[in-house]
Protein backbone atom coordinates (compact mmCIF):
# COMPACT_ATOMS: atom_id res chain seq x y z
CA UNK A 1 0.00 0.00 0.00
CA UNK A 2 1.22 3.55 -1.13
CA UNK A 3 0.28 5.15 2.22
CA UNK A 4 1.74 2.84 4.39
CA UNK A 5 5.06 2.97 2.45
CA UNK A 6 4.77 6.98 2.40
CA UNK A 7 3.87 6.89 6.04
CA UNK A 8 7.26 4.98 7.06
CA UNK A 9 9.48 7.95 4.46
CA UNK A 10 8.16 10.76 6.51
CA UNK A 11 8.39 8.95 9.62
CA UNK A 12 12.06 7.76 9.62
CA UNK A 13 12.69 11.42 7.76
CA UNK A 14 11.53 13.18 10.95
CA UNK A 15 12.01 10.80 13.35
CA UNK A 16 8.38 10.64 14.48
CA UNK A 17 5.97 7.76 15.35
CA UNK A 18 4.33 6.26 12.11
CA UNK A 19 1.00 6.11 13.72
CA UNK A 20 0.75 9.83 13.72
CA UNK A 21 0.84 10.09 10.28
CA UNK A 22 -2.90 9.15 8.25
CA UNK A 23 -4.21 10.28 4.84
CA UNK A 24 -5.89 13.50 6.48
CA UNK A 25 -2.11 14.88 7.98
CA UNK A 26 -1.25 17.87 6.54
CA UNK A 27 2.86 17.92 5.87
CA UNK A 28 2.98 21.68 7.57
CA UNK A 29 1.36 20.23 10.93
CA UNK A 30 4.27 17.30 11.04
CA UNK A 31 6.53 20.62 11.24
CA UNK A 32 7.66 20.47 7.44
CA UNK A 33 8.11 23.13 5.39
CA UNK A 34 8.87 23.70 1.87
CA UNK A 35 11.86 22.75 1.73
CA UNK A 36 11.55 19.76 3.73
CA UNK A 37 8.08 18.74 1.11
CA UNK A 38 10.94 19.19 -2.01
CA UNK A 39 13.45 16.82 0.01
CA UNK A 40 10.87 14.31 0.62
CA UNK A 41 9.55 14.76 -3.17
CA UNK A 42 13.35 12.98 -3.74
CA UNK A 43 12.89 10.46 -1.33
CA UNK A 44 9.58 9.76 -2.92
CA UNK A 45 11.15 9.81 -6.32
CA UNK A 46 13.51 7.01 -4.73
CA UNK A 47 11.30 4.76 -3.41
CA UNK A 48 7.97 5.13 -6.46
CA UNK A 49 10.13 5.92 -9.35
CA UNK A 50 7.75 8.52 -9.85
CA UNK A 51 8.72 12.57 -9.96
CA UNK A 52 6.50 14.92 -8.29
CA UNK A 53 6.84 18.35 -9.15
CA UNK A 54 6.69 20.90 -6.29
CA UNK A 55 3.40 22.69 -5.72
CA UNK A 56 1.34 24.40 -3.50
CA UNK A 57 -1.55 21.69 -3.86
CA UNK A 58 0.35 19.23 -1.92
CA UNK A 59 -1.23 19.76 1.37
CA UNK A 60 -1.97 16.62 3.12
CA UNK A 61 -0.31 12.98 2.84
CA UNK A 62 -3.32 11.72 0.92
CA UNK A 63 -2.17 14.68 -1.57
CA UNK A 64 1.18 12.35 -2.44
CA UNK A 65 -0.75 9.45 -2.24
CA UNK A 66 -3.31 10.72 -5.11
CA UNK A 67 -0.20 12.16 -7.05
CA UNK A 68 2.17 8.80 -6.82
CA UNK A 69 -1.23 6.84 -7.95
CA UNK A 70 -1.63 9.15 -10.81
CA UNK A 71 1.51 9.39 -11.95
CA UNK A 72 1.98 5.70 -11.59
CA UNK A 73 -1.27 4.93 -13.40
CA UNK A 74 0.68 6.66 -16.80
CA UNK B 1 30.77 55.85 23.99
CA UNK B 2 28.66 53.44 26.39
CA UNK B 3 30.24 50.53 28.85
CA UNK B 4 29.75 46.89 27.11
CA UNK B 5 30.05 44.19 29.79
CA UNK B 6 29.95 40.49 29.77
CA UNK B 7 26.17 38.78 31.06
CA UNK B 8 26.60 35.32 29.85
CA UNK B 9 28.68 32.63 28.28
CA UNK B 10 28.49 29.46 26.61
CA UNK B 11 30.62 27.22 25.13
CA UNK B 12 31.39 23.21 23.46
CA UNK B 13 34.84 22.53 23.57
CA UNK B 14 37.76 19.54 23.33
CA UNK B 15 37.88 19.74 26.86
CA UNK B 16 34.45 20.76 28.05
CA UNK B 17 30.88 20.97 26.59
CA UNK B 18 29.71 23.37 29.77
CA UNK B 19 31.88 26.51 30.64
CA UNK B 20 32.29 25.03 33.68
CA UNK B 21 34.01 21.96 32.60
CA UNK B 22 35.62 23.61 30.13
CA UNK B 23 36.75 25.87 33.65
CA UNK B 24 38.08 22.97 35.44
CA UNK B 25 40.06 21.73 32.59
CA UNK B 26 41.60 24.64 31.60
CA UNK B 27 42.95 24.93 35.35
CA UNK B 28 43.98 20.90 35.11
CA UNK B 29 45.72 21.27 31.86
CA UNK B 30 43.92 18.71 30.14
CA UNK B 31 44.51 17.52 26.62
CA UNK B 32 41.23 17.63 24.38
CA UNK B 33 43.51 16.31 21.59
CA UNK B 34 42.85 12.48 20.37
CA UNK B 35 43.08 10.14 17.41
CA UNK B 36 39.77 11.31 15.17
CA UNK B 37 37.01 9.38 14.96
CA UNK B 38 34.75 11.84 12.71
CA UNK B 39 36.30 9.69 9.50
CA UNK B 40 38.69 6.95 9.46
CA UNK B 41 42.32 7.43 9.45
CA UNK B 42 43.61 5.18 8.74
CA UNK B 43 46.82 5.81 5.79
CA UNK B 44 46.41 8.99 6.72
CA UNK B 45 49.51 11.51 7.27
CA UNK B 46 47.57 13.44 9.71
CA UNK B 47 45.54 11.64 12.26
CA UNK B 48 44.81 13.58 15.63
CA UNK B 49 42.20 16.51 16.69
CA UNK B 50 40.59 17.97 18.98
CA UNK B 51 36.90 16.45 18.41
CA UNK B 52 33.83 17.19 21.06
CA UNK B 53 33.59 14.59 23.24
CA UNK B 54 30.24 12.70 23.96
CA UNK B 55 28.13 16.46 22.38
CA UNK B 56 25.09 15.15 22.76
CA UNK B 57 22.61 18.11 20.85
CA UNK B 58 19.36 16.84 21.57
CA UNK B 59 20.32 17.80 25.47
CA UNK B 60 19.31 21.27 23.98
CA UNK B 61 17.92 21.08 20.48
CA UNK B 62 14.90 19.61 19.26
CA UNK B 63 15.35 17.08 16.53
CA UNK B 64 13.74 19.26 13.81
CA UNK B 65 16.44 21.70 14.66
CA UNK B 66 18.95 18.89 14.77
CA UNK B 67 17.98 17.69 11.60
CA UNK B 68 17.61 20.84 9.68
CA UNK B 69 21.30 21.76 10.57
CA UNK B 70 24.56 21.20 9.85
CA UNK B 71 26.67 20.07 12.47
CA UNK B 72 28.57 24.00 12.92
CA UNK B 73 25.39 25.49 13.31
CA UNK B 74 24.22 22.65 16.46
CA UNK B 75 27.31 23.83 18.01
CA UNK B 76 26.79 27.46 17.69
CA UNK B 77 22.85 27.15 19.00
CA UNK B 78 24.04 24.70 21.74
CA UNK B 79 26.60 27.75 22.97
CA UNK B 80 24.40 30.23 22.68
CA UNK B 81 21.61 28.57 24.33
CA UNK B 82 24.30 28.41 27.57
CA UNK B 83 24.81 31.53 27.17
CA UNK B 84 21.75 32.99 26.95
CA UNK B 85 20.66 31.16 29.79
CA UNK B 86 23.22 32.41 32.03
CA UNK B 87 22.41 35.76 31.04
CA UNK B 88 18.74 35.83 32.00
CA UNK B 89 18.29 38.38 28.68
CA UNK B 90 15.17 36.93 27.26
CA UNK B 91 12.14 38.68 28.14
CA UNK B 92 14.28 41.22 29.66
CA UNK B 93 15.18 42.91 26.32
CA UNK B 94 12.90 44.85 23.36
CA UNK B 95 13.64 42.15 20.73
CA UNK B 96 14.64 45.01 18.37
CA UNK B 97 18.00 46.00 20.62
CA UNK B 98 18.79 42.23 20.48
CA UNK B 99 21.37 41.41 18.16
CA UNK B 100 23.43 38.23 16.88
CA UNK B 101 26.92 38.29 15.84
CA UNK B 102 27.88 34.55 15.13
CA UNK B 103 30.45 33.98 12.07
CA UNK B 104 32.23 30.85 11.39
CA UNK B 105 35.59 30.32 9.60
CA UNK B 106 34.19 28.34 6.70
CA UNK B 107 30.48 27.22 7.43
CA UNK B 108 28.83 24.08 6.71
CA UNK B 109 31.70 21.61 5.23
CA UNK B 110 30.16 18.67 6.35
CA UNK B 111 26.85 19.62 4.28
CA UNK B 112 28.91 21.06 1.48
CA UNK B 113 30.96 17.88 1.01
CA UNK B 114 27.59 15.16 1.75
CA UNK B 115 26.07 17.43 -1.11
CA UNK B 116 28.59 17.31 -3.70
CA UNK B 117 29.03 13.60 -3.66
CA UNK B 118 24.90 13.69 -4.03
CA UNK B 119 25.95 15.37 -7.41
CA UNK B 120 28.49 13.32 -8.77
CA UNK B 121 26.62 10.22 -8.03
CA UNK B 122 23.07 11.08 -8.68
CA UNK B 123 22.48 14.09 -10.62
CA UNK B 124 21.09 17.57 -10.21
CA UNK B 125 17.68 16.18 -9.01
CA UNK B 126 19.57 14.55 -5.88
CA UNK B 127 21.53 17.46 -4.12
CA UNK B 128 19.23 18.19 -1.18
CA UNK B 129 16.67 21.35 -1.33
CA UNK B 130 18.60 21.89 2.30
CA UNK B 131 22.00 22.60 1.01
CA UNK B 132 22.23 25.72 0.56
CA UNK B 133 20.46 26.83 3.71
CA UNK B 134 22.29 24.15 5.87
CA UNK B 135 25.39 25.44 4.31
CA UNK B 136 25.87 28.81 4.28
CA UNK B 137 28.46 30.48 6.55
CA UNK B 138 25.83 33.23 8.35
CA UNK B 139 23.19 30.76 8.64
CA UNK B 140 24.13 29.80 12.29
CA UNK B 141 23.74 33.55 13.20
CA UNK B 142 20.29 33.42 11.00
CA UNK B 143 19.43 30.75 13.25
CA UNK B 144 20.57 31.65 16.89
CA UNK B 145 18.10 34.90 15.56
CA UNK B 146 15.35 32.54 15.19
CA UNK B 147 15.78 30.56 18.63
CA UNK B 148 15.98 34.16 20.49
CA UNK B 149 13.75 36.02 18.71
CA UNK B 150 16.42 38.77 18.42
CA UNK B 151 15.05 41.06 15.92
CA UNK B 152 18.06 43.68 15.88
CA UNK B 153 21.74 43.86 14.10
CA UNK B 154 22.32 40.13 12.52
CA UNK B 155 25.82 39.20 11.19
CA UNK B 156 28.02 36.15 10.35
CA UNK B 157 31.47 37.66 10.01
CA UNK B 158 34.12 35.99 8.34
CA UNK B 159 38.13 36.29 9.30
CA UNK B 160 38.99 32.66 9.36
CA UNK B 161 40.97 31.29 12.66
CA UNK B 162 40.10 35.52 13.91
CA UNK B 163 36.50 35.12 13.06
CA UNK B 164 34.61 34.87 16.42
CA UNK B 165 37.31 37.54 18.35
CA UNK B 166 36.16 39.74 15.34
CA UNK B 167 32.59 38.68 16.26
CA UNK B 168 33.18 40.08 19.71
CA UNK B 169 34.61 43.21 19.16
CA UNK B 170 32.37 44.54 16.73
CA UNK B 171 29.59 43.91 18.83
CA UNK B 172 31.45 45.47 21.55
CA UNK B 173 31.87 48.49 18.74
CA UNK B 174 27.82 48.05 17.64
CA UNK B 175 26.41 48.35 21.61
CA UNK B 176 29.17 51.49 22.62
CA UNK B 177 27.94 53.22 20.07
CA UNK B 178 24.05 52.51 20.72
CA UNK B 179 23.20 50.32 17.66
CA UNK B 180 21.63 47.69 20.04
CA UNK B 181 21.48 46.64 23.98
CA UNK B 182 22.94 43.70 24.22
CA UNK B 183 24.52 41.22 21.47
CA UNK B 184 24.74 37.52 21.01
CA UNK B 185 28.62 37.11 19.61
CA UNK B 186 30.93 33.93 18.90
CA UNK B 187 31.85 31.81 16.52
CA UNK B 188 31.13 28.08 15.77
CA UNK B 189 33.22 25.67 13.38
CA UNK B 190 33.08 21.74 12.38
CA UNK B 191 35.00 21.40 9.86
CA UNK B 192 37.45 17.52 10.99
CA UNK B 193 36.53 16.06 8.25
CA UNK B 194 38.81 14.47 5.32
CA UNK B 195 38.57 17.59 2.78
CA UNK B 196 39.49 20.26 5.28
CA UNK B 197 42.23 17.74 6.76
CA UNK B 198 43.74 17.68 3.73
CA UNK B 199 43.45 20.90 2.55
CA UNK B 200 45.39 22.46 5.92
CA UNK B 201 47.92 19.68 5.89
CA UNK B 202 49.06 20.73 2.65
CA UNK B 203 49.02 24.04 3.20
CA UNK B 204 51.79 23.42 5.95
CA UNK B 205 49.58 24.34 8.88
CA UNK B 206 49.15 20.94 10.14
CA UNK B 207 50.96 18.99 12.65
CA UNK B 208 51.48 15.30 11.42
CA UNK B 209 52.76 14.57 14.69
CA UNK B 210 50.80 11.02 15.93
CA UNK B 211 51.32 11.51 19.67
CA UNK B 212 48.76 13.55 20.97
CA UNK B 213 50.73 14.62 24.32
CA UNK B 214 53.47 15.56 21.55
CA UNK B 215 51.19 17.67 18.80
CA UNK B 216 49.60 20.56 19.90
CA UNK B 217 52.81 22.39 21.04
CA UNK B 218 52.79 26.59 20.99
CA UNK B 219 55.57 27.87 21.68
CA UNK B 220 58.00 24.31 22.27
CA UNK B 221 61.07 23.89 19.74
CA UNK B 222 59.32 20.65 18.52
CA UNK B 223 56.12 22.13 17.09
CA UNK B 224 55.28 21.57 13.58
CA UNK B 225 51.72 22.82 13.43
CA UNK B 226 48.32 23.63 14.47
CA UNK B 227 46.22 20.72 15.05
CA UNK B 228 42.51 20.79 14.54
CA UNK B 229 40.03 21.63 17.06
CA UNK B 230 36.53 22.47 16.85
CA UNK B 231 33.23 23.34 18.78
CA UNK B 232 31.76 27.15 19.58
CA UNK B 233 31.97 29.92 22.16
CA UNK B 234 29.69 32.39 22.84
CA UNK B 235 29.62 35.31 24.99
CA UNK B 236 26.65 37.86 25.90
CA UNK B 237 27.78 41.32 25.30
CA UNK B 238 25.49 43.81 26.65
CA UNK B 239 25.28 47.93 27.47
CA UNK B 240 26.13 48.44 31.11
CA UNK B 241 23.46 50.09 32.37
CA UNK B 242 20.84 47.82 30.67
CA UNK B 243 22.41 44.79 32.88
CA UNK B 244 22.76 47.47 35.88
CA UNK B 245 18.68 47.86 35.53
CA UNK B 246 17.66 44.63 34.78
CA UNK B 247 20.00 43.26 37.65
CA UNK B 248 22.25 40.80 35.68
CA UNK B 249 25.06 39.37 37.07
CA UNK B 250 28.26 40.74 35.09
CA UNK B 251 31.06 38.36 34.57
CA UNK B 252 33.37 41.59 33.36
CA UNK B 253 34.09 44.33 31.24
CA UNK B 254 35.17 44.55 27.64
CA UNK B 255 37.35 47.48 27.50
CA UNK B 256 39.70 47.50 24.24
CA UNK B 257 39.30 46.25 20.81
CA UNK B 258 42.46 46.00 18.16
CA UNK B 259 41.94 45.06 14.59
CA UNK B 260 44.02 45.75 11.76
CA UNK B 261 45.84 43.79 8.69
CA UNK B 262 49.25 42.59 7.82
CA UNK B 263 48.38 43.10 3.89
CA UNK B 264 51.65 41.05 3.58
CA UNK B 265 50.25 37.31 2.34
CA UNK B 266 47.59 35.15 2.37
CA UNK B 267 48.79 32.24 4.86
CA UNK B 268 52.14 33.67 6.34
CA UNK B 269 52.00 36.64 8.67
CA UNK B 270 54.35 39.51 8.58
CA UNK B 271 57.67 38.58 10.17
CA UNK B 272 57.84 42.06 11.46
CA UNK B 273 54.63 41.35 13.51
CA UNK B 274 54.08 45.68 13.24
CA UNK B 275 50.05 44.87 12.88
CA UNK B 276 49.96 42.31 15.33
CA UNK B 277 51.54 44.87 18.06
CA UNK B 278 49.10 47.64 16.90
CA UNK B 279 46.34 45.55 17.22
CA UNK B 280 47.50 44.49 21.14
CA UNK B 281 48.28 48.58 21.77
CA UNK B 282 44.91 49.74 20.02
CA UNK B 283 43.29 46.94 22.49
CA UNK B 284 45.55 48.32 25.38
CA UNK B 285 44.37 52.29 24.86
CA UNK B 286 43.50 53.48 27.96
CA UNK B 287 44.20 50.33 29.93
CA UNK B 288 47.54 50.74 31.78
CA UNK B 289 47.93 47.92 34.24
CA UNK B 290 51.39 47.11 35.63
CA UNK B 291 52.86 44.00 32.95
CA UNK B 292 52.88 41.14 35.86
CA UNK B 293 48.95 41.77 36.46
CA UNK B 294 48.13 41.29 32.37
CA UNK B 295 46.97 37.75 31.29
CA UNK B 296 47.67 37.85 27.50
CA UNK B 297 45.94 34.49 25.92
CA UNK B 298 48.03 34.12 22.78
CA UNK B 299 46.81 33.41 19.20
CA UNK B 300 49.51 30.35 19.97
CA UNK B 301 48.68 27.95 17.32
CA UNK B 302 51.97 26.01 17.19
CA UNK B 303 53.10 26.82 13.95
CA UNK B 304 56.63 28.24 13.46
CA UNK B 305 56.07 30.97 12.00
CA UNK B 306 52.60 32.28 14.47
CA UNK B 307 54.70 31.20 17.73
CA UNK B 308 57.31 33.65 16.69
CA UNK B 309 55.68 36.26 15.26
CA UNK B 310 53.43 36.23 18.33
CA UNK B 311 56.38 36.76 20.64
CA UNK B 312 57.77 39.71 18.60
CA UNK B 313 54.68 41.14 18.59
CA UNK B 314 54.38 41.15 22.56
CA UNK B 315 58.04 42.74 22.52
CA UNK B 316 57.16 45.34 20.08
CA UNK B 317 53.98 46.39 21.78
CA UNK B 318 55.41 45.93 25.46
CA UNK B 319 58.79 46.40 25.00
CA UNK B 320 61.27 45.55 28.33
CA UNK B 321 57.68 44.66 30.39
CA UNK B 322 56.63 41.75 27.71
CA UNK B 323 58.80 39.21 29.17
CA UNK B 324 56.84 40.17 32.89
CA UNK B 325 52.95 39.48 31.37
CA UNK B 326 51.44 35.91 32.04
CA UNK B 327 51.01 34.21 28.26
CA UNK B 328 49.56 31.15 27.74
CA UNK B 329 48.06 29.19 24.74
CA UNK B 330 45.12 27.34 25.38
CA UNK B 331 45.23 25.70 21.97
CA UNK B 332 47.76 23.24 23.74
CA UNK B 333 44.46 21.57 25.18
CA UNK B 334 41.80 22.39 23.02
CA UNK B 335 43.36 22.11 19.70
CA UNK B 336 42.95 24.91 16.77
CA UNK B 337 38.54 25.38 16.81
CA UNK B 338 39.58 27.97 14.14
CA UNK B 339 36.17 30.15 13.82
CA UNK B 340 35.56 29.65 17.24
CA UNK B 341 39.23 29.64 18.71
CA UNK B 342 38.51 33.22 19.79
CA UNK B 343 35.51 33.09 21.55
CA UNK B 344 36.37 29.91 23.57
CA UNK B 345 39.89 32.06 24.29
CA UNK B 346 37.95 35.13 25.44
CA UNK B 347 36.18 32.73 27.62
CA UNK B 348 39.25 31.28 29.25
CA UNK B 349 40.65 35.26 29.21
CA UNK B 350 37.21 36.36 31.55
CA UNK B 351 37.87 33.11 33.55
CA UNK B 352 41.25 33.93 34.68
CA UNK B 353 40.60 37.78 35.70
CA UNK B 354 37.34 36.13 37.98
CA UNK B 355 39.62 32.89 39.58
CA UNK B 356 43.16 34.75 39.38
CA UNK B 357 44.51 31.22 38.11
CA UNK B 358 46.03 31.54 34.82
CA UNK B 359 45.95 28.14 32.23
CA UNK B 360 48.94 26.45 31.64
CA UNK B 361 50.39 25.71 28.56
CA UNK B 362 50.71 22.39 28.25
CA UNK B 363 53.38 20.08 26.68
CA UNK B 364 55.70 22.70 27.00
CA UNK B 365 59.15 20.92 27.47
CA UNK B 366 61.31 22.20 24.94
CA UNK B 367 61.38 25.70 24.89
CA UNK B 368 62.03 27.46 22.00
CA UNK B 369 65.30 30.08 22.26
CA UNK B 370 63.30 32.19 20.30
CA UNK B 371 59.94 32.23 21.92
CA UNK B 372 61.77 33.55 25.07
CA UNK B 373 58.52 34.68 27.24
CA UNK B 374 56.79 33.71 29.99
CA UNK B 375 54.29 31.13 29.00
CA UNK B 376 52.92 29.64 32.08
CA UNK B 377 54.33 26.26 30.94
CA UNK B 378 52.25 23.17 32.06
CA UNK B 379 50.74 23.80 35.18
CA UNK B 380 48.60 26.77 36.23
CA UNK B 381 49.72 29.50 38.19
CA UNK B 382 47.78 32.02 40.56
CA UNK B 383 48.11 35.63 40.03
CA UNK B 384 46.23 38.33 40.62
CA UNK B 385 45.46 39.72 37.11
CA UNK B 386 43.65 43.12 36.13
CA UNK B 387 43.69 43.15 32.47
CA UNK B 388 42.96 40.11 30.19
CA UNK B 389 44.00 39.75 26.63
CA UNK B 390 42.91 37.54 24.03
CA UNK B 391 44.47 37.63 20.47
CA UNK B 392 43.52 35.73 17.10
CA UNK B 393 45.09 36.07 13.90
CA UNK B 394 43.42 34.79 10.70
CA UNK B 395 44.67 33.57 7.35
CA UNK B 396 44.22 37.07 5.53
CA UNK B 397 46.34 38.80 7.69
CA UNK B 398 43.86 39.74 10.45
CA UNK B 399 45.08 40.82 13.59
CA UNK B 400 42.59 41.07 16.48
CA UNK B 401 43.13 41.73 20.45
CA UNK B 402 40.64 42.19 22.88
CA UNK B 403 40.85 43.63 26.15
CA UNK B 404 38.75 42.71 29.15
CA UNK B 405 38.92 43.27 33.00
CA UNK B 406 36.70 42.90 36.11
CA UNK B 407 34.20 45.81 36.08
CA UNK B 408 33.65 48.24 38.80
Amino acid sequence: MIIEKLAEIIANKLDCDVADITAETKLTDLGMDSLDIAELLMDISDEFGVEIEVSPDIQLVSDLVAKIEELKAE
Amino acid sequence: MKRVVVTGMGCVTPIGNTVDEYAKALIEGKNGIDTITHFDVTDNKYTLAGELKDFDPAKRLDKNAIRKSDIYTQYALYAADEAVEQSGIIGKIDPDELGVYVGSGIGGFETFCTEHENLLKSGQRRVSPQFIPKMIGNIAAGNVAIRFGAKGPCIAHTTACATSSTSIGEAYRAIAVGAAEAIICGGSEAVINPLAVAGFGNCQALSAATDKNAASLPFDKRRGGFVMGEGAAMLVLEEYEHAVNRGAEILAEVVGYGTTCDAHHVTAPDPTASQVARAIKLAMKGNEVDAEKIYFNAHGTGTKLNDLTETTALKLAFGDDAGKIHVSSTKSMTGHMLGAAGAAEAIASILTIRSGIIPPTINLLEPDEECDLNYTPNTAVEAPIELALSESLGFGGHNVCLAFRACK
